[in-house]
This record gives C-alpha cells, sequence and structure tokens, in this order.
C-alpha cells in the first residue's frame, strides 16, 4: 500500500531551524557582530550595496551577516527589502566633482591638478599571505596630512577643453527607472548605466574582459578614477531649495577610448562610463568597458557580434537576483512536466519498435 | 509582519500591477509589460504568481496553492504560509472554496467557476522565445500576427518524430489572435483553457509581463489539419481513487522499478477517497 | 497595361555619399530587369529600397496589388509591406544563409511561406515542398535533411524553392549567382530561366555579372555612382553601348 509524501511544512520548518544553527555555527567562537562585518569586510558590504541598489552599510551587514557571507544571497535580501521601502522623491545629481576623494589616479596623465592620491589600494600589495593576521591584526595608525582644498576637476574636462574628447551634454531628462518599469530594448544609454551599475560584478568583469580580448575591442585607458564620497541633495518642496540629506561613497570610472572619426566629425576620443556605490573598482571600471562597447551604434561602429556589443544580451543577463533565482528554479519540483514529456517519448520509443522492458516490472 | 502592507506590496505598486491586469483581460493572450518588483523568494520561484495573487487578492478571500497539482508540495506551502502571514488571508486546499487559486503547473481537475481566479506562475512567458531569443523581435512578430516559424517548429516535431512533440507548455491561440504561452502545464490541460468560467491571469516576475483570459476566452491549441491537437495523459487510472479522467503522477514504488499512477491533483483525489472511491493500490 | 512595378525617383544618401539618385523605370507583368554595375553603383541599395529592406529619403515605389491596385509601398503599414513580403514578393539573397533557416529542414524551410499564409494541412504542405524540391532538381529524399548538409549550389536553389512556392508575382534577385562555382553557375541559371518561363516570373535581378543578365533580363539599367547611366532592352545595350562607362563594362568581360 502507498500512502502519499505528506508534511512539506514541517520539512520546510525544519530545514529552516538547521539553517539558522549552521548560520551560527561553532557556539565556542565568538558571534559576528554587524559593526565588526560592516568595518572589517567592508568590500564585501560595498558590493552587496551596489548590486543590492541600495546604500545602507549596517543593513548590508545584516544581510551578509544572514546569508552566510553568500554575497548574491545578502543582495537579494536587500534587494527584496528595498522594494517594501516607499519611495519619498529623488536627490538631485549628484556632484563628483566635489568628491572628497580618498583616490583618485590617472592612467593618461602623469600629474595634473588635484595630483594623482593612491588612496586605500591593494593595487602595489604583494600578494603574499599576512600570517599575522591570523593573530594579531591591529595596526598602527597610518600618516596623514590635510586634504588639498577646493574641487577635484575631472580629467575628461581637461580634454574636452581642447575639443579632443567627445561631448557629453548636459541633459535634464528624467532618467527612466529600472526599479519602477519594466526593461524595454532598445534600451539608451542612462537606462543601460542604470541596469549596469547594480549588475552582477563577475558577469560584468567577463564582458569587459572579452573586449579586452578582442571581442568588440575597443582600447581603452583609464582617464580617470575616483573613489569618494558625495554629499546627497533633495529639494524639499516646502523650503523651494535642496538641502544636503546625507552622504554616499562613489567608485567613478571614466575611460577614454579611440574612435577614428568620420566624415563629418573629426577624429576624437570617446568615453565610457562607470559609477557604482561604495569603494568598488573593479566593477567600475568594468562597467566602463561595457558602457562603451555597447555604444558602438550611436558611434557609428560595426557591430562586430560580440557579446558585449549586444545591449539585449547583456542587461537580461546581468542581474544575479534574476538569473540565480531561474537557475536554481529547476530544484523546484518539475514532476507534471516531466511526467508528459516520459508519456511522449515511451509513445515515441513504442512507435519506434523499442521493446519496453520496464512495462513488465510493473 | 506587522510593518508590512497588505499582501506585502504597498498600494502603489498594487495599482500598478492592476492596471497590468486590466489591459491585459482587455487585450486577451497579449503580453502586458510591468514593473515587476523584486519578492522576498527567488525569481522563478513564482513571483509573478505572487505578484499578481498580492494584487488581486482582497481580506475576503480564500486562498488556495498548489505546485504541481498538489496543496503540500514544498513550494506550494511556502507561498500559502507567505500569504497567510501577509495578507491573513483564509487558505483551503478545497478547490471548490478558494476565490483565488495561484498555480504553477496545473489546472485543477475539478471544473472553475464564475467568480475565481486562477493565477498561474509563468516562467518563460514568450511562445516564440526558444525561435527568436531577441525580445524586439518576437514583440514586433506577435503585433504583425507573423506566426508562421511556430508552424515551422510544429512541422519539424512531425517531419522528425511523426507527432508534434511538445508535451508541456504547449502553445495556443487566443481569440484568433495572440499565440500565447500557458506555463508549463501539461498538454493535458489546454483544452480546460479555453471558454473556462474562471478568470486566468498569468504573471511572469523575471520576465516582466502579465497576461490574461478573461471568462469563456476562445482558446485554440496550435496542430495541423492532419496531426491534431490530442491531450494526452498516462493510460492508467488513479491507484488511489481509482479516476480516469485525472492527470497521474507516476511514482516509483521499489527498487525493481515498480510504478503507481496517482493523480497529481491532491485535492481532487481525497475528495474522491472521501467520497468512497477506490483504486487499486489504495489501502 | 498598368506596371506591376512603377519606381519614380527613388534617392537613398549616407551622410554626404550618395547610395542611389532619382532612379525611375516601370516594370510589366512577366519582365525581367537586370541592373548591372559595378560594386559600390548603389545597385544593391536600389534593390533593397524598392523590397522595403531600406527607406529612401526620396521617391515612390508602387506596386499594383492584388487588392488595392497600384499603391506606394514605401508609405504602407508595416504590416501590409511584410504581408507583401510573404506572398506576392520574394527576395533571394546572394548568400544562401541569409534567406534560409539554417536550423530547419528544406521542407520546413519551403513550407514556411505557405504555413505564414495560414497553410494547416501538414500533408499538403510536405507535398507542395518535395513537389518544389524536385522543380529546383534537389531530390525529394533531402526533404527532412538541414541545408547545413547541402552543396552551395543546393542551398541556393532551395532559397529559390523557398521563395517561389507561394506563387509570388514579383521576385527580387540580389547577385544570385554570386559566390558560386562556375559550373554550379551554369546550373543554376539554367534552372532559373526555366522557372522564370514556366511561371512567368517578374523579376528585378541585380548583378555584376553580365552573363546573368544575357540569359535573364529582357530590358536592362547600367548604374554608375548611384546614377542610371543607360537603360533600355538587353541585347541593345550589351551589343551597341552608348555610354562610355557601358561600353567599358561590356568590353571587359568576355562575350556570352
Amino acid at each position: 500500500m502507498y500512502v502519499a509524501v505528506k508534511g512539506g511544512e514541517r520539512a520546510i520548518e525544519n530545514a529552516h531551524a538547521w539553517l539558522a544553527e549552521e548560520r551560527r555555527g561553532d557556539k565556542g567562537v565568538a558571534e559576528l557582530g554587524v559593526a565588526q562585518i560592516r568595518e572589517q569586510l567592508a568590500l564585501s558590504v560595498n558590493r552587496v550595496m551596489a548590486e543590492g541598489s541600495l546604500y545602507d552599510p549596517d543593513l548590508a551587514a545584516l544581510a551578509i551577516k544572514q546569508a552566510r557571507g553568500d554575497l548574491i544571497e545578502a543582495i537579494f535580501l536587500i534587494r527584496a527589502y528595498r522594494t517594501t521601502l516607499p519611495r519619498f522623491g529623488a536627490s538631485e545629481p549628484v556632484d563628483t566633482g566635489a568628491m572628497a576623494c580618498d583616490r583618485r589616479i590617472s592612467a593618461t596623465f602623469k600629474d595634473l591638478p588635484g595630483g594623482q592620491v593612491l588612496g586605500p589600494t591593494f593595487d602595489y600589495t604583494h600578494r603574499l599571505l599576512d600570517f599575522k593576521l591570523a593573530a594579531d591584526g591591529e595596526v598602527a595608525e597610518a600618516p596623514s596630512r590635510e586634504a588639498a582644498a577646493g574641487d577635484v576637476p575631472h580629467v575628461t574636462d581637461f580634454l574636452n577643453r581642447e575639443g579632443l574628447i567627445e561631448q557629453a551634454p548636459h541633459d535634464d531628462t528624467p532618467p527612466p527607472d529600472l526599479t519602477r518599469e519594466p526593461l524595454e530594448m532598445p534600451a539608451d544609454r542612462a537606462l543601460r548605466l542604470q541596469a549596469l551599475t547594480r549588475a552582477d560584478e563577475g558577469f560584468t568583469l567577463g564582458l569587459a574582459y572579452s573586449t579586452q580580448r578582442g571581442y568588440g575591442r575597443n582600447h581603452a585607458f583609464v582617464g580617470e578614477l575616483r573613489i569618494g564620497s558625495v554629499p546627497v541633495e533633495m529639494d524639499i518642496p516646502e523650503l523651494g531649495f535642496a538641502v544636503e540629506v546625507g552622504e554616499v561613497t562613489l567608485t567613478e570610472c571614466e575611460t577614454v577610448n579611440q574612435f577614428t572619426g568620420s566624415k563629418t566629425e573629426p577624429p576624437q576620443f570617446t568615453r565610457g562610463y562607470g559609477l557604482v556605490f561604495g569603494q568598488t573598482e573593479r566593477k567600475a571600471i568594468s562597467m566602463a568597458l561595457v558602457d562603451r562597447a555597447l555604444r558602438w551604434e550611436e558611434l557609428g561602429e560595426d557591430n562586430v557580434g560580440a557579446p558585449a556589443q549586444d545591449a539585449e544580451f547583456v542587461l537580461y543577463h546581468a542581474d544575479n537576483i534574476q538569473a540565480t533565482g531561474f537557475l536554481e528554479h529547476i530544484k523546484l519540483p518539475h514532476y507534471v512536466d516531466f511526467q508528459s514529456e516520459l508519456e511522449l517519448v515511451r509513445k515515441l520509443r513504442r512507435e519506434a519498435g523499442v521493446d519496453q522492458v520496464a512495462e513488465a516490472a510493473e | 509582519m506587522s510593518n508590512y502592507n497588505f499582501a506585502y506590496l504597498d498600494e502603489q505598486t498594487k495599482r500598478m500591477i492592476r492596471r497590468a491586469i486590466l489591459k491585459g483581460l482587455a487585450i486577451p493572450g497579449y503580453q502586458v509589460p510591468f514593473a515587476s518588483r523584486e519578492m522576498p523568494m527567488p525569481y522563478g520561484w513564482g513571483t509573478g504568481g505572487v505578484q499578481v495573487s498580492a494584487a488581486v487578492l482582497t481580506p475576503e478571500d480564500t486562498f488556495k496553492v498548489i505546485d504541481q497539482g498538489a496543496d503540500d508540495t514544498t513550494n506550494a506551502v511556502s507561498i500559502r504560509t507567505f500569504f497567510e502571514r501577509t495578507a491573513g488571508v483564509e487558505t483551503t486546499t478545497a478547490t471548490c472554496d478558494a476565490t483565488v487559486i495561484q498555480t504553477r503547473h496545473r489546472i485543477p481537475e475539478e471544473a472553475l467557476q464564475e467568480g475565481q481566479i486562477l493565477v498561474y506562475q509563468v516562467p518563460i512567458p514568450e511562445p516564440l522565445r526558444f525561435l527568436e531569443p531577441r525580445e524586439s523581435e518576437t514583440r514586433k512578430m506577435h503585433s504583425l500576427e507573423e506566426y508562421g516559424l511556430m508552424h515551422v517548429k510544429l512541422y519539424e516535431d512531425i517531419s522528425r518524430h511523426g507527432h508534434i512533440a511538445t508535451s508541456y507548455a504547449y502553445p495556443v491561440k487566443v481569440e484568433g489572435r495572440y499565440v500565447m504561452d500557458p506555463s508549463p502545464i501539461p498538454k493535458f490541460d489546454n483544452p480546460k483553457l479555453g471558454d473556462m468560467a474562471a478568470i486566468q491571469l498569468f504573471g511572469a516576475g523575471r520576465e516582466q509581463r502579465i497576461y490574461a483570459l478573461p471568462p469563456y476566452t476562445q482558446v485554440v491549441s496550435l496542430d495541423f489539419e492532419d496531426h491534431p491537437f490530442e491531450a494526452s495523459k498516462a493510460d492508467h487510472p488513479c491507484g488511489m481513487c481509482g479516476a480516469t479522467d485525472s492527470y497521474l503522477d507516476e511514482l516509483i514504488v521499489d527498487d525493481a522499478g515498480g510504478r503507481m499512477f496517482v493523480c497529481s491533483d491532491t485535492d481532487y483525489c481525497e475528495a474522491r477517497q472521501a467520497a468512497g472511491h477506490k483504486g487499486k493500490d489504495a489501502a | 497595361m498598368t506596371p506591376l512595378l512603377s519606381v519614380q525617383g527613388i534617392t537613398k544618401r549616407y551622410g554626404n555619399h550618395i547610395g542611389c539618385a532619382d532612379v525611375s523605370f516601370d516594370l510589366y507583368p512577366g519582365e525581367v530587369m537586370g541592373i548591372v554595375g559595378e560594386s559600390g553603383s548603389g545597385k544593391s541599395t536600389l534593390l533593397n529600397c524598392m523590397a522595403g529592406h531600406l527607406t529612401p529619403d526620396a521617391g515612390q515605389v508602387v506596386f499594383d496589388t492584388r487588392t488595392d491596385g497600384p499603391r506606394d509601398t514605401i508609405t504602407m503599414s508595416e504590416p501590409e509591406r511584410r504581408m507583401l513580403g510573404r506572398t506576392d514578393w520574394a527576395f533571394v539573397h546572394q548568400h544562401a544563409r541569409d534567406g534560409l533557416r539554417m536550423g530547419v529542414s528544406a521542407g520546413g524551410n519551403v513550407g514556411e511561406r505557405l504555413m505564414a499564409v495560414g497553410a494547416r494541412h501538414y500533408g499538403d504542405i510536405r507535398e507542395q515542398a518535395t513537389d518544389w524540391l524536385g522543380r529546383v532538381e534537389i531530390d525529394a529524399s533531402r526533404v527532412d535533411d538541414r541545408p547545413t548538409t547541402f552543396s552551395g549550389g543546393m542551398q541556393q536553389r532551395l532559397q529559390i524553392a523557398r521563395n517561389l512556392v507561394t506563387g509570388p508575382r514579383l521576385v527580387f534577385m540580389d547577385e544570385p549567382t554570386g559566390g558560386l562555382d562556375v559550373s554550379v553557375q551554369a546550373r543554376l541559371l539554367d534552372l532559373l530561366r526555366g522557372l522564370v518561363r514556366d511561371m512567368g516570373l517578374s523579376a528585378i535581378i541585380v548583378t555584376h555579372d553580365l552573363a546573368v543578365v544575357r540569359l535573364l533580363a529582357d530590358r536592362l539599367m547600367v548604374m554608375k555612382d548611384g546614377h542610371v547611366v543607360e537603360a533600355g532592352l538587353t541585347d541593345q545595350v550589351l551589343d551597341d553601348p552608348q555610354h562610355a562607362y557601358s561600353q567599358l563594362l561590356v568590353s571587359s568581360v568576355l562575350q556570352v
């Protein structure tokens, strides 16, 4: 006699309890605090904020803790939380020219107004495991000096003054909102950038890398990479002017790319652009390269069929929350579809004259 | 869950979804783009259906969730629990008592009535997707009614296998206009799509599409005159309730490959057993 | 007699560069028009403007439709134009790959146009497809094979069958023999000539190969730098070219 499988509810509860226990790990080891994650795993926190599209280091740290360090799971938690938040309004566009830079480098000019500021970077460290950290992670205070006063001008502005780089005209059109409107093709640049800034870091990196290796090649110089905090201002209708509501740390990357020019336009450099929440350098550079590759049409370049040139391909597959959900849904039961396929295959095999050995087992 | 709105989504979002649903009902079979929200369950796990349910549920509703026809599969339990917590609506497993039924991959065996709403979870709403990967092109094909390619696929099936080798997510034409993906229901369920008394709503969260069939809509499964559509199922009675008219799951019951067949619709099967019907494997 | 196609003042520019300028001609039912010129002469631009693949900057392409008589196909709605494209018009690409579905069987390729206009009987569709394979000299046993397994010449013949199966009234051909071996070209030309004669097809053939127009075209236009420099009966133009460029073109190839 057969008894149908029951008790999905109990099984789920038990699985969740076990998960909570696993998350905590060995109780002999001190529990990880959210503040510890926020302060000491800041680059994970930054990635979760960037791809989660929500600037809140404490929530991101909490999500990382809850997700047992699985960053895509943490991003998912943040996204799901984000949708429930009411929207009070939109800020004024942030002015990255007024950024208080922790890091600001240019690969195109050796020296320039505002200077090269290395900031806290892994770039010139030797990647040797530091066993001392395992025992004692206390550090001496780093040397410091007063920050130089005044705004740090953008490198591309210097080129622009000479007409050497394409104009990026000021545009007051409100950008489309990916989180409030469905993604529709063809997507303009504002929408593409919006999708890229929250795109999966690994996917964006892979695409950017592919353009460097010749799949839609367009040699890029890092015109400028800057990381620092910018004030966020919001227009308060009752006051009639914008007030500062806080500040966010951003990473901005502007690439300078070759462009041969055409009959109507003299040769000029072109631009790729990346702007991402937090200190997220790899992502911002990747974003700028992919942005530039996607602009082939407006710049009159050939479509060589490279993945990074294909806006539909890039934008529909860059979101890791969509991707991971759909990928993992194949774990869900598919008895019904599978059953209908079974029937069909059996029927076709029967017609093809294959003996049905299994029938005998019934 | 008290800090969340009724049925989780805020009222603005629900209104946006309702507008998409109304548009879908006005143009049966047409895929309406909507700004799908991130939900607290993963994409591909019913977020489209959950958003549609959230938008149509009222506090007076009675809600039922099935996955593969069953009320007690893990994902059905998870979604039902979600609405119990966020909407506090009554839930049921009885098809006839439910006012809103969210489903994955099945249509209940019992005929639905006027006043009921059936909400489908849809993974890939575009019936032309695997023939043409580009969204911009498939939308054009729909708007110009260029469906020749769809029949080319069916033609190729017959020339290769002697049959149309599509057994689930079998494409249909709605009111002689739009070709529609009925979600991955087995083709056995296709005949129930047409002329149904209940409202049918289809939600695809990841793909950001909603479409709908108003009551009593004409729905025709695509076929050839000389290879007509056939709703098929395993040629057995249900081992538990003896039903011969229901869609069956196949179970492997021992190491020797012994099999039995039972109704995939658990409510239908249990109701029949309660009424005294007995299959050959029942106790 | 109403022309089947009346082309008036077609102009297409690419920035400052002229694709084709102010081209006009009439094509009557049953007539085959050849357009010759070297690459860059604007003949392919003209063909694509006429067939609706490119939108010209100026001009009209008036087609004598079955139901509504002469209509300008450029100002027609896209659904109407696409409908024409799968019923009364056909387009044979230079590269068979551009005109075929390489992942679909030969029968499916030929049957697609039938299904697109509503054929819903598998047996009939298959019979017509098989019949057409025979007419383009492809063995009926290949009906379920994909074009990827076909030779270049066979692919091109399959493309022709796929286009002609719905009995179009006007066929656009873009270098239909280009890229094929000489012996294969000859066979294809022979086949095309037979089909044109038997079906009374009207066609516009763009080519740089004068042998093709000599065999197939009733009339000829010679294009250079986007302009038509000479037009007339094929024999007349080929045997007694008036324009200096036509003379150069004719003298530069072997007489056929």
